[in-house]
């Protein structure tokens, strides 16, 4: 009954901060002054055919209205124009592009192989680097090596990504002639060109990242060897590795997991730097050339679209941690 | 991806994970450092403490930095196309780096990089600190009102972080940077955009510290004679949290920095021909086989602050919660006996702290 309100209320929270995400990033986009009506009417832009465009567009109503549109557009898709030439954007429509005369899910869909690519391959990375420096870093406290791995953290942690991905691409690819510099291949097409060709950008965001998860998880294993279940553990004469990994980890992995949702689900929402530094089309790239473009249904369909990820990554955090932890399942942390 | 990772340095631990583990540094309540104890221990990490320095050095240097161009005869506008080779690459060996032009000069322009990459710190600390200010006040507020009167407050304010998570923000604050009017100020825009982005882990520490405080004696001793609620918020419970709050400050900053210098690498940032060191590395990266130095220049400068930050901000936090240091001033005695006191005063606390701690 507790996990079923719980889940509840949390599938709830969910929908409202999407509903606003996407209420806010209209009142951005359309508010300012970007018309992309302006844009498509082309030369010369008669005020009639403005109207036409506008209409066409449905950006004649109110921002508002438009809003609603569009969230009706996501569950039951919707159809532009009126009398004559019609444009449909079937069910799950996160907007029209009429410059790139394409739906935005399409769009999202051709360009999120890319990003999803760089994003988990580097999340796995930095993951397992992250933890193990940390758990390292927690258990040899105050040593030299404990040092080290936290100066290393704050000096991975200071680098900004497009300046260490250039480093990386002038020393790994021009210099050493190692690794392709840009470019995707898809998995489908080589797996092996695939992985190659995201080795640099993996190996870079990995770096930077996993400085935070150094960082994190040395200050929650360091709570754990504290704690008393892992006196009592010690104090069964279990081995000090098996206290480690079996007993505080666990623990340790809670908050580091919590983290690693959010990063992930950010980071599949566009690894904007990246893709650029890269030349990457993914889902980060296109919204560039939205901005650059003022696409304003692309950017809103994007936006939302990344927003959802962020969320619904979160949710499933907390579910799980619902199914596993039976102090959350007995309603003994208060949430 | 340095604007979404500023946010998970600040609060390790416990960000919007609702079930997140009590008791992690910084969230820590209950915890109270007085100010010259954590001048001490910070004096005594030599990491943060050159951190410091360098921070102190950069700021000297920004404040100074027209009367030094000025002295060296030297601007960062003035272009010199002498100073350049027939590709438009400098003239000369290390990006044209001569007596007259310490750092070379720009490709394609020839203006001076040294008097690029020190007028940029102007621009970096400007919009850093201008953008923390606006993020620690706004987060201070809104931390403060949702852990001291809770209810709906506490709600509307825990919604606002959940949203401002679920946003994008850089493509936020690019797309927003495209479509303002031309006629408000860039790096007015630049602080709004990046200081309202940056406040929810702020408010998340001020409100937890805020909980912890609501009901301790002296609150509610003040409460019981008639003080107003503004007094017992701006008398009683932010002087408490003071420390916290500078500490907090201190880890916000290499963040911002960090976010203009992205916005500017991407060409969205405060506009040219304001010198602005992530700009620069944006420029150079058509030209870093030729000229390497173009690259080189702006980004240790943009690396260095923000690396002296970072220790200062760290050296702060461990000062301040000392159980996460890698080695305390007394030694690993001295470290086990404070983290034996702090573990009862957490155990202390725990019955009431886990009701509170509703987010």
């Amino acid at each position: 009954m507790r996990v079923a309100r719980f889940l509840g209320t949390r599938l709830a929270s969910v929908v409202f901060v999407l509903l606003v995400v996407s209420l806010l990033t209209y009142a951005v986009f359309v508010v300012l002054p970007a018309d992309p009506a302006q844009l498509a009417c082309g030369k010369p832009c008669t005020p009639e055919r403005l109207e036409t465009a506008r209409a066409f567009m449905q950006l004649d109503k109110s921002w508002v209205e438009q809003w609603w549109d569009f969230l009706h557009g996501v569950f039951a898709g919707r159809t532009f124009g009126g009398s004559g030439a019609t444009i449909t954007c079937p069910a799950p429509c996160l907007g029209y592009s009429f410059r790139l005369n394409t739906p935005v899910t399409e769009l999202i869909l051709n360009r999120f192989p890319v990003t999803a690519s760089i994003a988990i391959g580097a999340a796995v990375l930095w993951l397992l680097a992250g933890v193990a420096g940390g758990v390292v870093a927690a258990v040899r406290r105050g040593t030299a090596l404990d040092r080290s791995l936290m100066v290393g953290a704050i000096t991975g942690v200071s680098a900004p990504s497009y300046l260490v991905g250039l480093l990386g691409i002038l020393l790994f690819g021009f210099t050493l002639d190692m690794v392709p510099v840009s470019g995707y291949v898809p998995l489908r097409e080589s797996p092996v060109d695939w992985a190659w060709h995201l080795v640099l950008p993996w190996v870079v965001l990995a770096l930077l990242n996993a400085a935070i998860y150094t960082r994190l998880t040395r200050a929650q294993m360091l709570d754990a060897l504290g704690s008393e279940y892992v006196r009592t553990a010690r104090a069964k004469g279990i081995t000090e590795g098996r206290v480690v990994t079996r007993h505080a980890l666990r623990n340790v992995m809670i908050p580091v997991v919590t983290i690693f949702a959010l990063d992930l689900g950010a980071l599949l929402g566009g690894a904007v730097i990246t893709e650029k530094v890269f030349s990457m089309a993914g889902l980060g790239a296109l919204l560039i050339d939205a901005v650059g473009n003022t696409d304003v249904p692309v950017l809103v369909g994007v936006t939302v679209f990344t927003a959802a990820i962020v969320v619904v990554a979160n949710l499933l955090v907390d579910v799980v941690y619902t199914l596993l932890d039976p102090r959350v399942r007995q309603g003994r942390v208060a949430r | 991806m340095s604007l979404e990772r500023s946010d998970e340095l600040a609060a390790p631990g416990g960000t919007v994970g609702s079930t997140a583990a009590p008791g992690v540094p910084g969230g820590a309540p209950g915890r109270r450092s007085g100010r010259p104890a954590l001048w001490r221990r910070l004096a005594a990490d030599r990491f943060a403490f050159a951190g410091a320095v360098v921070v102190a050095l950069y700021v000297v240097l920004a404040l100074l930095a027209p009367l030094i161009t000025r002295a060296l005869g030297v601007d960062p506008y003035t272009y010199d196309l002498d100073a350049l080779g027939p590709s438009g690459a400098p003239a000369g060996a290390f990006g044209g780096i001569s007596a007259e032009h310490w750092f070379g000069v720009e490709p394609l322009t020839g203006r001076d990089l040294f008097a690029i990459v020190l007028m940029g710190s102007r621009t970096s600390l400007l919009v850093g600190l201008g953008a923390t200010a606006v993020s620690v006040l706004v987060g201070t507020l809104l931390g403060l009102a949702a852990g001291y009167f809770g209810g709906w407050a506490d709600w509307v304010v825990a919604r606002s972080i959940d949203v401002l998570i679920g946003l994008p923000a850089l493509i936020f604050m690019i797309a927003v940077g495209a479509v303002a009017p031309a006629w408000f100020p860039r790096t007015l825009l630049l602080v709004l955009v990046i200081g309202l982005f940056g406040w929810s882990s702020i408010a998340r520490v001020v409100r937890g510290q805020t909980l912890a405080l609501r009901n301790a004696g002296f609150v509610r001793a003040s409460r019981a004679l008639g003080a107003s609620h503004a007094h017992v918020l701006g008398r009683q419970i932010l002087p408490n949290l003071a420390a916290t709050i500078v500490v907090f400050t201190t880890i916000a900053v290499p963040g911002a920095i960090g976010s203009e210098a992205a916005l500017s690498f991407l060409g969205v940032g405060v506009p040219p021909p304001t010198p602005s060191w992530g700009r620069s590395i944006g420029n150079a990266v058509t030209w870093f086989s030729v000229d390497p130095m173009y690259l080189v220049f702006p980004g240790v400068a943009l690396f260095g602050i923000t690396l002296a930050f970072n220790a200062l901000g760290d050296g702060l936090r461990d000062a301040l919660d000392p159980r996460t240091a890698a080695l305390g001033p007394g030694g690993r005695g001295w470290a086990r006996r404070r983290q034996r006191r702090a573990e009862r005063d957490a155990r202390r606390q725990a019955g009431h702290d886990r009701k509170e701690v509703a987010a």
